[in-house]
């Protein structure tokens, strides 16, 4: 009687014929086989990558088409990649990675929160203009400012440091600015107006109640932020001189130049494991991340 | 109305704001005047002189541009290959990521799975460990061609080097990278009111017709504005020309961003780097110009 109903309620004529319900069947197993197999497509560089770095380096491309081995499975790419280059271990490249997106995500998600504050709910003259400056500096690609910003930070003596790759990620980021201003503008304004009455700063508005409210938008935040700083690998190839300081992404390149001897299997290895970090916080954190591209529009 | 009656309550209880404003978004200003607005004038006056770096900049006047577009036959060969690349990695990128979201919209209990499996190229696809990736699957005797020989098929297309095919394969990098537009998709296509495709049923309306009245349109402010950000990136795309194919073969796939970083730092003419960074300016700033204007024709807005 309830299937009856559902049928109804959907707009199908009544139908329980046995017909009816094995086209139904066929068409979900058509489709959860498309579905699946065209995801499973998606993710096989990927997959073939890791079961890759698995493999002794010299059956990596006489067995391409093949992704296990039996008997053959090896730890000793890692081993191999491990060492670096020039002396500099990987575990180097992995502490300088983890310094730069550490630093700049704390930066930018303070800042971040506090402009989009003063976006969202102050009232003040050229509001308009400076949001507007803000949606051109979150369009505006870093490969144009990027030559320019090199000479000046060549004229103050910083290149070679971290300070031209985390710096300027301390004065807000527009994408980051756009999403806590989508987020506050959700919180009710009776909140800050009960506030203001028991005598509360706009300041204390923004330390007592903005903040513990949009905490899920600041994790967002945080995990796009990480995200994005541990890929960047343009301010590495353009600020950075020393391999020392080098972080990960930017060691990885070195696998690619052509002075370097190829050693794919360690050159695998090492790309499986610089995309644990981002890997796992995409498992872990995957509820925050497709929130905030949803709610902002605009990609990830 | 409501929201005018709100603004007039908190325009009497708090007045102006101007001081407070100003303080919080501060670091907003503060940082864009240095790291963007600076740099930016900076690169304006560089584009007029003759500068490596190591000697004073010399002005030159509008040399660079002229040489940009009279002599340097690289310049067009540039243009056209990213424009190239743009041309057809976005609309097939979009065109997929809609595709996939609508076959998404069915609840199952995979559900989860095969959002997670989509979107996961687009959140490490940036990285330089996909690009090396790319580079060695479509090598002569990379995965791409074993694996057609391991289904009979017999293949041993030098896909990077070739001209008519490197550029492709970035293409092909960029289209599997349809995540997160994907996600954007499925969230717009939730907001569509079921009623609209209720209606139009009882009305008689079949699948395309549904598909090209009803979710096209109502789409179209989330497609423009995903059209625009990919256009930008498109166009400035870097990392996938330098790791990947390095330009090669025969600059087939020399990307403008990747021509702009040849000339300031590797040839060490900065002027000349920063005149081809501002005609990128222009040029992109006149198409999102360009496409803002032929908002009305199809972008639907639904009027409140």
């Amino acid at each position: 009687m309830a299937r009856q109903k559902q049928f109804e309620y959907e707009g199908h004529y009544v139908d329980r014929t046995s017909k009816y319900r094995i086209k139904q069947t066929v068409l979900r197993v058509v489709y959860h086989l498309f579905t699946f197999v065209l995801a499973i497509v998606m993710l096989y560089p990927i997959i073939w990558m890791v079961f890759s770095s698995l493999k002794p380096t010299t059956e990596i491309f006489k067995t391409a088409a093949q992704l296990i081995l039996p008997g053959q499975t090896t730890f000793e790419n890692y081993v191999n990649g491990f060492r670096g280059f020039a002396g500099t271990s990987f575990s180097v490249f992995f502490k300088n990675s983890f310094i730069i997106s550490a630093l700049s995500t704390i930066g930018a998600v303070i800042s971040s929160a506090v402009v989009a504050y003063g976006f969202a709910r102050m009232n003040f003259k050229g509001k308009g203009f400076w949001f507007s400056c803000m949606l051109v500096a979150m369009m505006l690609p870093f490969q144009i400012i990027m030559i320019p910003q090199y000479l000046l930070f060549n004229t103050l003596g910083w290149v070679g440091t971290y300070l031209p790759l985390i710096l300027p990620q301390w004065f807000g980021q527009g994408f980051l600015i756009f999403l806590n201003v989508q987020f506050i503008r959700g919180i009710p304004y009776d909140l800050d107006e009960a506030a203001m009455i028991d005598g509360c700063s706009v300041y204390g508005i923004f330390l007592r109640i903005i903040i513990p409210l949009i905490v899920p938008s600041l994790v967002t935040s945080a995990i796009f932020s990480f995200m994005w700083r541990w890929d960047d690998f343009m301010s590495a190839l353009i600020f950075l001189n020393k391999p020392i300081t080098y972080p990960v992404a930017y060691a990885l390149k070195l696998f690619a130049d052509p002075s370097a001897s190829s050693d794919y299997g360690a050159m695998f290895a090492m790309s499986t494991l610089s995309l644990i970090p981002i890997f796992t916080i995409f498992l872990t954190m995957q509820r925050y991340l497709v929130e905030g591209i949803a709610s902002t529009g605009i990609k990830g | 109305m409501k929201e005018k009656k709100v603004r007039e309550r908190r325009h009497r209880t708090i007045g102006n704001q101007n001081v407070p404003g100003y303080l919080f978004i501060a670091p907003f200003i503060i940082g864009f005047s240095c790291f963007t607005i600076i740099p930016m004038l900076m690169s304006l006056y560089y584009s007029f002189t003759q500068y490596d770096i190591y000697n004073p900049p010399q002005w030159i006047g509008v040399q660079n541009y002229i040489t940009m577009f009279t002599s340097d036959a690289l310049f067009k060969k540039v243009f056209g290959v990213t424009f190239r690349y743009v041309i057809f990695a976005v609309p097939l990128r979009l065109a997929m990521a809609l595709m996939i979201a609508m076959l998404l919209l069915r609840n199952t209990k995979l559900s989860g799975f095969y959002r997670a499996a989509y979107y996961l190229p687009s959140v490490i696809g940036a990285s330089v460990a996909v690009a090396l990736l790319w580079r060695r699957m479509w090598s002569k005797d990379g995965v791409v061609n074993l694996l057609m020989q391991a289904v009979g098929i017999n293949s041993t297309v030098p896909w990077l080097g070739q001209e008519s095919t490197a550029i492709w394969t970035l293409i092909i990098l960029a289209v599997w990278q349809f995540g997160s537009s994907m996600l954007i998709f499925l969230s717009g296509l939730k907001q569509i009111p079921v009623a609209l495709y209720e209606s139009a049923t009882i009305d008689g309306a079949n699948g395309p017709q549904r598909f090209f009245k009803i979710t096209l349109p109502m789409l179209t402010p989330t497609i423009f504005f995903n059209l625009i950000n990919q256009l930008i990136s498109g166009f400035m795309a870097f990392t996938q020309s330098y790791i990947i194919t390095q330009g090669k073969p025969r600059n087939s796939t020399l990307f403008y961003a990747y021509y702009m970083y040849q000339n300031s730092f590797q040839f060490s003419k900065m002027g000349y780097g920063c005149a081809l960074a501002w005609i990128m300016v222009l040029f992109v700033g006149l198409l999102t110009f360009v496409l803002f204007r032929t908002q009305k024709l199809w972008v639907y807005y639904e009027t409140e």
